[in-house]
């Protein structure tokens, strides 16, 4: 056991909370975790910025926006270890389907030309507020914008596979990765 | 034009196995081959279109829109751009008024790029509807585009002023010189066609000539140094009637142009020694396979083999001995390195796409249309002519222990005579800088036998070309302080190896392509200390590709990473892992701002 | 009457008829050698690399391979699981590998190589490709995104007429599968349906099918990829 309590913050960025829910089908594990861990800034307790410095962060989703690669590097300024979680982390997911497409026709699909938008939208706007955060070309992979450390794939990972992943780096053990819990979708 | 492409395809018998020469016949005759032209030739071959375009598609200098009249290709190799290729690309630019990679809008002119043409001694140079035009400065590039918009002939453009020797030959002509710098003893020495075959007939056996070759050790010249007379040996014993020898001119090797030399001065040489294998080995066809770049050299070839005919050196009854017949023909390449590889040269023969065999069978065995195949380098066959004439205790008194003879070299980069030297084997890396006029300190490397080969530093110039110290197929680039070596080199190599991947082995197609990207990272400054480290590990994959090509096209980087890492390290300083370099915000968010800023 | 050689494996002794793939010779002997090109049936054409075993110290494709007398082959060497495993996260990061959302998850060939490997996430960087989804053909899908290359159904596929259906385009990192528009217009569903088994991965599949087996039963689900070898 150790013998203080580590620190853990998660964020959902392009992602779909899917990985955040997953993370709670660990069930009654969560008890035990609680006494392993503590939260700072998460969706789960709804702490909305750092207080402290955090052993583990945890990113669901990749980047297709500059908010998502601010929030990503505040992260990594913040936290000792960061962990890709789930199949958007680590390669863009679904949202990185657009990746082949130039973004102008990705908008221009969006917001002109699809069948639900072509007479929703009669004066021809692509959203362009300047509060509104800016997309990128393409959706990144989070570990090509900072490091990261541990991945754990899935579509979502499976909830053993992150408890274990958990409970391995908060008691120093080897994980363990039985065949049927690494899955990709 | 379907009447031109039946005609072509009736000239072949309708043999689907010369698939390559009635594609280029067929783009000779009209200029492309779109899909309707697939179509056709689909037809009359009764073989499935995939299957013409998998031929078609795979080859550099095949394409299927109309690239211009004139269709410039203008050599991208490493010395090439020593040389001012950058300047010449910005005036054929400025002149035609298009890109690399377009045609002028009346369709007359097509400017593009290609890997190094064989011409390294003579840069910066350009193909132009297949002929050569070295040497290229700013005015001459303005003359030519002149007179391609006046529509002049290719003769008149490429003017009179044509190379020595038999560049000037009327079937040729050709604006290439030979720069032969250092004649040896044995390829550039005296030579009077007919004789080896005359003393072959009259009083060596088969197994004679084989026996002669043996003892005098000879290796291969074309890069891999495998014993000739044992390759000979094994074809001889193969099991089969019909037997085939090829004689590999791909030449693709970048910084490598002595087959073009030996080729334009000592064809006869070359086919004698292809007529001895024949002999030696019991087949009775032989095949020059020619990279489509030395094609201008055809014709001439041609001629050649035509002049031996009628001299009773090829065809049936040679120098009138029953059963010893041999006929040589001429297969042109369409622009593909890997084709230099043995059994990839062998399959582009039969008309496919050039993909490395699986080995074994070893060609020996089982080659061209699945019947045993000696596959040589020109300088190779060269090479057994002499021995054949001389004895093998003439040849062995040259040379080092493991190294017997004279090897051609093809010496091009940053010197004041670059050009052909032919040396006896044990010379050093210093000896030849100094022959070529590069004074040492102002070396920086030396790329020995090209991009698959080693870029060695200083600390190494004192070190042997040899099979028993530095190998190599006969090529040195000579690479001065001024340059910028990541940049400059292995950038371009790693570029080159990826454009000339078959694709088919998962380590040479991906690889090469993430070789590229990561050198051209740390050449921008984004790269890491770990993306060096990668860089070396991962070559380690590279060694199980199936062919020669995979197995060292990560070797531009990691000799140098080995050789030159402090060159790298500077490239990488300052860089935090922690925050990957190579992204940056406000060029991943430039076309986000370009659609919304444009309403 | 054929006759039977012995070899090793890792040491293990092993036999089997001379002359016959290495790939099955290990697999009589429980042996499993990873493979992905392979088909069983025809014709080898060492293209994965994923085989590749030290044969007397050197490296070969197991699947181009025929057992001999006294061989002594390497499979599970450090360097060789190292090789595998790059040739896995390659493939996933040369093409656009979307699993959650493909029809061949769970059945794929390169997904159960990747779990048997437990692989997390490939060390080299995406690619991203552009590449097309193909969907003229009125029985067959040819997803792009999903080719690994493989050859098989190049090498595996012929139709009624006995003409090839599929061949390659281009070379290297453009490489590509073509299918004929002539010779595969009139294939049956028999015929179609062996495209998309031969297929190791999702990128042939027959139109309006998918999905077909739920979650939890599907090939490789809870069986990793040649564990049936290596139970016997
Ligand atoms: C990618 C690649 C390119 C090659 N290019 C050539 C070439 O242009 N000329 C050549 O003679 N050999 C070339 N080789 C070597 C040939 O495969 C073969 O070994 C050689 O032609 C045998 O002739 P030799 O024994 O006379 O050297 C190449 C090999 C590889 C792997
Ligand atoms: S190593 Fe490269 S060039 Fe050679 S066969 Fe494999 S993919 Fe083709
Ligand atoms: S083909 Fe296989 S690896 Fe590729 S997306 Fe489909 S399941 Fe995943
Ligand atoms: S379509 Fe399937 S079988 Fe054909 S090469 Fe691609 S992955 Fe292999
Ligand atoms: S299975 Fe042997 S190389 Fe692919």
């Amino acid at each position: 056991m150790p013998n203080k309590k580590k620190i853990i913050a998660t964020t959902s960025l392009a992602g779909c909370f899917g990985c955040h829910m997953s993370f709670l089908d660990i069930d009654e594990r969560i008890l035990d975790l609680i006494e392993l861990v503590e939260f700072n800034k998460s969706p789960i307790n709804d702490i909305k910025k750092f207080t402290k410095h955090c052993d583990i962060g945890i990113i669901e989703g990749g980047c297709c926006n500059d908010e998502n690669v601010h929030v990503l590097k505040e992260f990594r300024k913040n936290c000792d270890i960061l962990i890709s979680l789930g199949e958007c982390a680590i390669m863009g997911g679904l949202p990185a389907l657009r990746n082949g497409i130039p973004l102008s026709e990705c908008l221009e699909e969006a917001y002109l030309n699809g069948p639900t938008v072509k007479d929703a939208n009669p004066r021809k706007i692509i959203p362009n507020d300047p509060d509104i955060p800016k997309i990128l070309n393409k959706v990144y992979p989070c570990h090509e914008i900072v490091k990261i450390d541990y991945f754990l794939p899935g579509c979502p990972p499976r909830a053993d596979l992150i408890w274990n992943a958990l409970y391995a780096l908060v008691v120093g053990n080897e994980m363990l990765i039985p065949y049927e819990v690494l899955k990709y979708d | 034009m379907g009447n031109t492409i039946n005609a072509i395809i009736k000239k072949y018998n309708g043999d689907e196995t010369r698939l390559m020469d009635i594609l280029l016949d067929v783009q000779t005759e009209l200029g492309f081959i779109n899909d309707w032209t697939v179509e056709q030739i689909s037809k009359s071959l009764d073989i499935p279109q995939v299957e013409i375009l998998q031929t078609l598609s795979f080859y550099h200098f095949f394409h299927r829109e109309p690239r211009g009249k004139y269709t410039i290709y203008l050599n991208d190799s490493v010395v090439s751009n020593f040389y001012g290729k950058e300047e010449i690309k910005k005036v054929f630019e400025e002149e035609l008024g298009i890109k690399t990679g377009q045609v002028t809008p009346d369709g007359l002119i097509g400017l593009f790029e290609t890997a190094c043409i064989g011409m390294s001694d003579q840069e910066p140079a350009a193909l132009i509807n297949e002929h050569p035009f070295p040497s290229l400065t700013p005015d001459k590039v303005k003359n030519i585009v002149k007179l391609m918009k006046e529509k002049k002939s290719i003769e008149d453009i490429k003017g009179n002023k044509y190379g020595e020797g038999n560049n000037s030959h009327y079937l040729m002509r050709s604006l290439v010189n030979n720069n032969i710098r250092e004649k040896g003893a044995v390829i550039f020495s005296d030579y009077t066609p007919g004789e080896a075959v005359k003393k072959i007939v009259k009083e060596l056996s088969s197994t004679d000539v084989i026996e002669e070759l043996k003892k005098s050790y000879l290796r291969g010249r074309g890069g891999a140094g495998f014993p000739t007379g044992l390759k000979w040996e094994i074809a001889r014993k193969a099991k089969g009637d019909i037997k085939y020898i090829f004689c590999n001119a791909d030449e693709g090797e970048p910084g490598t142009f002595k087959d073009r030399v030996i080729l334009t001065e000592l064809p006869k040489l070359v086919f004698e020694g292809m007529i001895i294998a024949g002999y030696a080995v019991g087949a009775k066809y032989g095949i020059l396979y020619l990279r489509n770049e030395y094609r201008y050299m055809k014709n001439y070839l041609e001629h050649v083999l035509q002049e031996m005919r009628e001299e009773g050196l090829l065809g049936s009854f040679i120098n009138g001995k029953k059963g010893f017949d041999f006929d040589i023909r001429i297969q042109c390449g369409a622009g593909a390195y890997v084709c230099g590889e043995e059994s990839a040269l062998i399959e582009s023969a039969e008309g496919k796409r050039g993909e490395p065999r699986d080995r074994p069978p070893f060609p020996v065995e089982s080659g061209y249309l699945n019947k045993p195949t000696v596959v040589n380098n020109v300088e190779t066959f060269c090479t057994a002519v002499k021995i054949i004439l001389n004895g093998a205790e003439w040849y062995n008194k040259m040379g080092t222990k493991e190294s017997k003879g004279t090897k051609v070299l093809s010496i091009s980069g940053d010197c004041e005579r670059p050009g052909i030297y032919e040396l006896e084997w044990g010379f050093s890396v210093n000896d030849i800088l100094k022959k070529a006029g590069a004074k040492t300190q102002d070396v920086l490397a030396v790329q020995v036998g090209g991009p698959s080969g080693n870029c060695i530093s200083e600390k190494e110039f004192n070190r042997i070309l040899a099979y028993e110290d530095l190998s190599t197929g006969g090529s040195l680039i000579i690479i001065s302080k001024k340059r910028d070596l990541i940049k400059d080199v292995v950038l371009n190599f790693q570029h080159f190896f990826k454009e000339e991947s078959c694709g088919s082995c998962v380590p040479c197609r991906t690889l090469t392509v993430i070789y590229e990207k990561i050198i051209k990272k740390i050449v921008d400054g984004k790269g890491t200390k770990s993306d060096i480290d990668n860089l070396l590990s991962w070559a380690a994959f590279m060694k199980n590709n199936r062919c020669g090509l995979g197995q060292t096209a990560a070797n531009p980087t990691i000799s140098t990473i080995k050789n030159f890492r402090q060159l790298y390290e500077e490239k990488v300083k300052g860089n935090i892992e922690l925050f990957n370099p190579d992204f940056d915000e406000n060029s991943a968010i430039k076309d986000y701002m370009e659609v919304v800023n444009k309403k | 009457m054929s006759i039977f050689v012995k070899f090793t494996i890792d040491g293990q002794i092993c036999l089997a008829e001379e002359g016959k793939q290495l790939i099955e010779a290990a697999k009589e002997n429980n042996i499993y050698i990873p493979t992905l090109c392979n088909f069983s049936g025809i014709p080898p054409k060492g293209s994965c690399r994923i085989c590749t075993v030290l044969i007397n110290g050197k490296p070969a494709t197991a699947c181009t391979t025929k057992v001999s007398e006294n061989m002594d082959i390497k499979t599970s060497t450090e360097e060789l699981e190292n090789f595998r495993k790059a040739v896995i996260e390659l493939l996933f990061i040369e093409g656009n590998h979307f699993c959650p959302s493909c029809e061949k998850s769970g059945n794929c060939e390169l997904q159960a190589l990747a779990y048997r490997y437990k692989i997390m996430a490939p060390q080299f960087p995406y690619l991203f490709p552009k590449r097309s989804i193909e969907a003229w053909h009125p029985k067959l899908i040819k997803d792009h995104n999903r080719c690994i290359l493989c050859k098989r159904c190049i090498r595996g596929i012929k139709n009624e007429q006995g003409k090839s259906i599929f061949a390659y385009g281009k070379r290297g990192e453009n490489l590509e599968i073509n299918i004929d528009k002539e010779t595969s217009k009139n294939i049956s569903d028999e015929l179609a349906q062996k495209c998309m088994d031969i297929c190791p991965v999702g990128a042939i599949l027959v139109k309006e099918k998918g999905f077909t087996v739920p979650i939890g039963k599907r090939k490789y689900d809870y069986n990793p990829i040649g564990s049936d070898i290596e139970k016997k």
